[in-house]
């Protein structure tokens, strides 16, 4: 899938848009970013309920393209602001963050 | 490939700053042409030596020797040093307050994420002067 289907998927709204045609096959969900850092396998997507700067940060150093604020989480300026210098799509859905990952497995993305 | 020295001064007090030197040596390393999965682990094991420097250390230097065979990282503070090592290289062991957790640092991850993306790691570090790594990375694994 793209960064499109997800968006449809999620029903979520793009709040930074880098590449949404780029094809995405795995993503990571957690709210804790070194374990995220701990567990590198080329996933492309990151589903948070975290909200600072180094969520941005933690996804550039993973080479993530996409970053999913899940539970409706109003998105800080500074994280936006950074996601365009680095060119990562920011997305935020209304679900929670269980849903949010059951809703893109079931849809093809892996873990 | 030409080699490279690079100097980055963390600051201590603005965590939302964390990451900017790893970032930094991320980019120089890509226009380089550097091997896309050492870039890729200069920069983890970098950004969790920035991230445990602002929540343990109040910042400090870091310092970077690019070469067509490693890239070299020594990342030097003056905090409070290290109590118990063998704990500190423990997965999960964390001394790092609640308010860190919060921000989604302090898992007890750093040191072992930092050993398992660098080659070689060397900590030297005296309770009360502060503590310095030793990180190198290969181009080729």
């Amino acid at each position: 899938m793209n960064v499109r289907d997800i968006i449809s998927i999620l029903e979520a709204e793009v709040i930074s848009e880098g590449d949404l045609d780029i094809e995405v096959k795995t993503a990571c969900g957690s709210d804790m970013m070194s374990d995220v850092l701990a567990f590198v396998k080329d996933q492309s997507v990151l589903l948070t309920g975290l909200m600072n700067p180094q969520v941005v940060r933690t996804a550039e150093m993973m080479d993530m393209h996409c970053i999913i604020f899940v539970r409706g989480k109003e998105v800080d300026p500074m994280v936006i602001q950074l996601a365009k210098q680095k060119e990562i799509t920011i997305l935020q859905t209304h679900y929670r963050m269980f849903t949010a990952c059951g809703l893109l497995y079931v849809n093809g993305l892996r873990g | 490939m030409s080699s490279l020295s690079l100097h980055y001064v963390v600051p201590g007090d603005d965590f939302t700053r964390a990451g900017e030197a790893s970032s930094d040596v991320k980019n120089k390393l890509k226009k380089l042409g550097y091997n896309s999965d050492a870039i890729r682990r200069v920069a983890i094991a970098m950004y969790e030596a920035e991230i445990n420097m602002v929540i343990h250390a109040g910042g400090g230097e870091a310092f970077v020797e690019v070469s067509p065979q490693n890239v070299e990282i020594q990342m030097v503070d003056h905090g409070p040093g290290i109590a118990d090592i063998e704990k500190a290289m423990q997965a999960g062991y964390s001394t790092a307050p609640d308010k860190v957790r919060s921000l989604g640092f302090g898992a007890g991850m750093g040191l072992p994420n930092i050993a398992k993306y660098s080659d070689t790691l060397k900590i030297e570090t005296e309770v009360g002067k502060g503590t310095t790594l030793y990180m190198t990375v290969l181009a080729n694994r």
